[in-house]
């Protein structure tokens, strides 16, 4: 694997991690990319493409099936990679750890499988107003089956959670509190250990929506005290349509199966069924396996650069970032908390985020703008929708320039 | 930049910022909503359409891109006076136009040919339509709102 610093190093060398990305090295009408959409979908390290081409070249088989000697060595790296997401995320046992499609079905998983089996009239599900609409929507359909309510803590102006509501709202009807870590749309990173101590005082569950948490620094699920945590591998520098979620074990063990199928039975006769035991329960049909391959190798290399190492590099940048925007007239920041990922969302009081998007995209720089699966977030700060630069490991000072630069061609074309 | 320029000429950056027929008519006897779920556009548009079959007045309301807003005051603009024949045959003119279909002279499509450029833009297609779609669905008289998606 190219490691581009050794994990001990402090600071991470820029320059070595662009070098590992080869898309990077691509040009976009003409100019070098400059990727500021990381909150939508991060790009891959050669360790992470080479991972999964070495597998459908050199190991391709069906898992967990065969006497072969392609299906055993294809199980080994599948649950090689399981144990790399279970190193990263600091769960104490391999069953703990689930492949999912990403973090939007791993939250559908829970809901599903776990919320139908603890959920009923009356309870509730407690999630925040900075949600992902795959934090809100899974919850809704449980409470339409269930006939449980769906309760939402508010946020402050700067994009934080108000934390004295949030408390007065956690009750003994609370069965679930579903949080994400770091906000896609505002960069607000939340008090998870805190929220998980209210969640747990009533005897609630703590789901985390990890989907933006993994990718930007060190997760400890049990520092946190998530009961549940979906991520998603192509947010982690992995393939797209895999990820994980980890349960804890005593949970997952007593969850009725999510999907049924392949994998997932111990028996199965036309009069009854039994079903294996995590996580392979929560696995029918045959999964991405290269995908997971794939997805392992990420973690792994995102472990030999350092998480801290990622943070403090985000970090930097982020202010940085947060300073140069500043200088930009008419520009307002959507998501100003205290404590935040490198997530940027803001508006110009001259053009429309859409129209902000098409001119950026013309001078190579790409970001995202709509409304981010976030709407109510939208609706908080009484915008349709946001313009959002959001960073990863390889971003540089440089390329916040040409962020700069471009909006001060759209104040140039839109006459602000 | 030329591209950009292309897009954003200067008829249209001043249909976005003085939007014309914008607001609501009371009269209306024919309205639909659009809504672009991608980037949150909405529209509402309120049409008169009289005895003749002639769009006798015509009003937009709604939030959006530029594009979106320029394409709706335009369009207003283009529209009233027109029978309902005669604007369903300018949304299929459009529609070639901003795809990138029409050939040779735009002369015949008046003030509309300034959208030409959103040919060179395909994600942006959508902006452009939207506040025709939303119309055709209330010559229709459609009951459900316009999606682009």
């Amino acid at each position: 694997m190219a490691a581009a610093t050794s994990p001990t190093s402090t600071k991470l060398d820029v320059e070595a991690v662009r070098r590992d990305f080869p898309i990077l090295q691509r040009e976009v009408y003409d100019r070098p990319l400059v990727y500021l959409d990381n909150a939508a979908s991060t790009q891959k390290p050669r360790a992470v493409i080479d991972a999964v081409a070495t597998f459908y070249e050199t190991t391709n088989a069906n898992i967990h099936r065969g006497v072969h000697r392609l299906s055993q060595e294809a199980t080994d790296q599948f649950e090689d990679a399981r144990e790399a997401m279970r190193d990263f995320l600091g769960a104490t046992k391999v069953e703990e750890i689930v492949f999912t499609r990403g973090t939007t079905e791993g939250i559908n998983l829970v809901a599903m499988s776990y919320g139908r089996a603890n959920v009923g009239a009356g309870d509730e599900i407690l999630i925040t107003h900075m949600e992902h609409h795959s934090n809100i929507v899974p919850w809704q359909l449980l409470c339409e089956q269930t006939g449980a309510q769906l309760v939402v803590a508010p946020i402050n102006d700067d994009g934080e959670i108000d934390m004295d509501a949030f408390a007065s709202l956690v009750s003994e009807r609370t069965k679930i509190v579903s949080v994400g870590h770091v906000s896609n749309a505002l960069g607000t990173i939340n008090p998870i250990a805190e929220i998980g101590r209210l969640a747990h005082e009533v005897g609630a569950v703590l789901v985390v929506d990890g989907a933006q948490g993994c990718p930007h620094g060190a997760v400890d699920v049990q520092a946190l005290g998530a009961d549940f945590y979906a991520c998603s591998g192509h947010k982690m520098y992995g393939p797209t349509g895999v990820g994980v979620l980890y349960g804890r074990h005593d949970l997952l063990e007593a969850m009725p199966p999510y999907q049924g199928g392949g994998e997932m039975i111990r028996t199965v006769t036309f009069e009854k069924s039994t079903y294996a035991p995590s996580p392979a329960k929560f696995e029918a049909g045959t999964p991405n396996i290269a995908g997971g391959v794939g997805l392992g190798a990420a973690a792994r290399y995102l472990q030999s650069i350092g998480l801290e190492a990622i943070e403090r590099h985000e970090a930097e940048l982020l202010a940085y970032g947060t300073e140069r925007l500043a200088e930009v007239d008419g520009l307002r920041m959507v998501g100003t908390a205290r404590r935040k990922a490198g997530v940027m969302g803001f508006v110009m009081d001259c053009a429309h985020p859409h129209d902000i998007g098409t001119i950026l995209d013309r001078e190579a720089v790409a970001v995202r703008t709509g409304h981010h699966c976030a709407q109510p977030v939208m609706d908080r700060f009484g915008v349709p929708a946001t313009s959002r630069a959001s960073l990863g490991i390889y971003n540089t000072r440089e390329e916040i320039d040409a962020l700069v630069d471009a909006l001060q061609q759209v104040r140039e074309v839109f006459g602000g | 930049m030329s591209e950009l320029r292309d897009l954003y000429q200067e008829v249209i950056l001043d249909h976005n910022r003085h939007p014309r027929n914008f607001g609501e008519l009371a009269e209306a006897n024919r309205e639909a909503d659009g809504f672009n779920p991608l980037c949150g556009d909405k529209i509402k548009v309120h049409l008169v359409v009289d005895e003749d079959d002639r769009i006798a007045d015509i009003r937009f309301e709604g939030s959006g891109c530029a594009i979106s807003t320029a394409s709706a005051s335009v369009m207003t603009e283009t529209l009233k006076g027109k029978t309902v024949d005669e604007a369903r045959a300018l949304f299929h003119t459009f529609h070639d136009l901003v795809t990138g279909k029409t050939e040779g002279d735009l002369g015949e499509l008046g003030k509309l040919a300034v959208f030409a450029g959103v040919a060179e833009f395909p994600v942006r297609v959508k902006c452009a339509t939207l506040c025709w779609h939303t119309t055709n669905a209330a010559l229709e008289e459609s009951a459900d709102a316009v999606s682009t998606e």
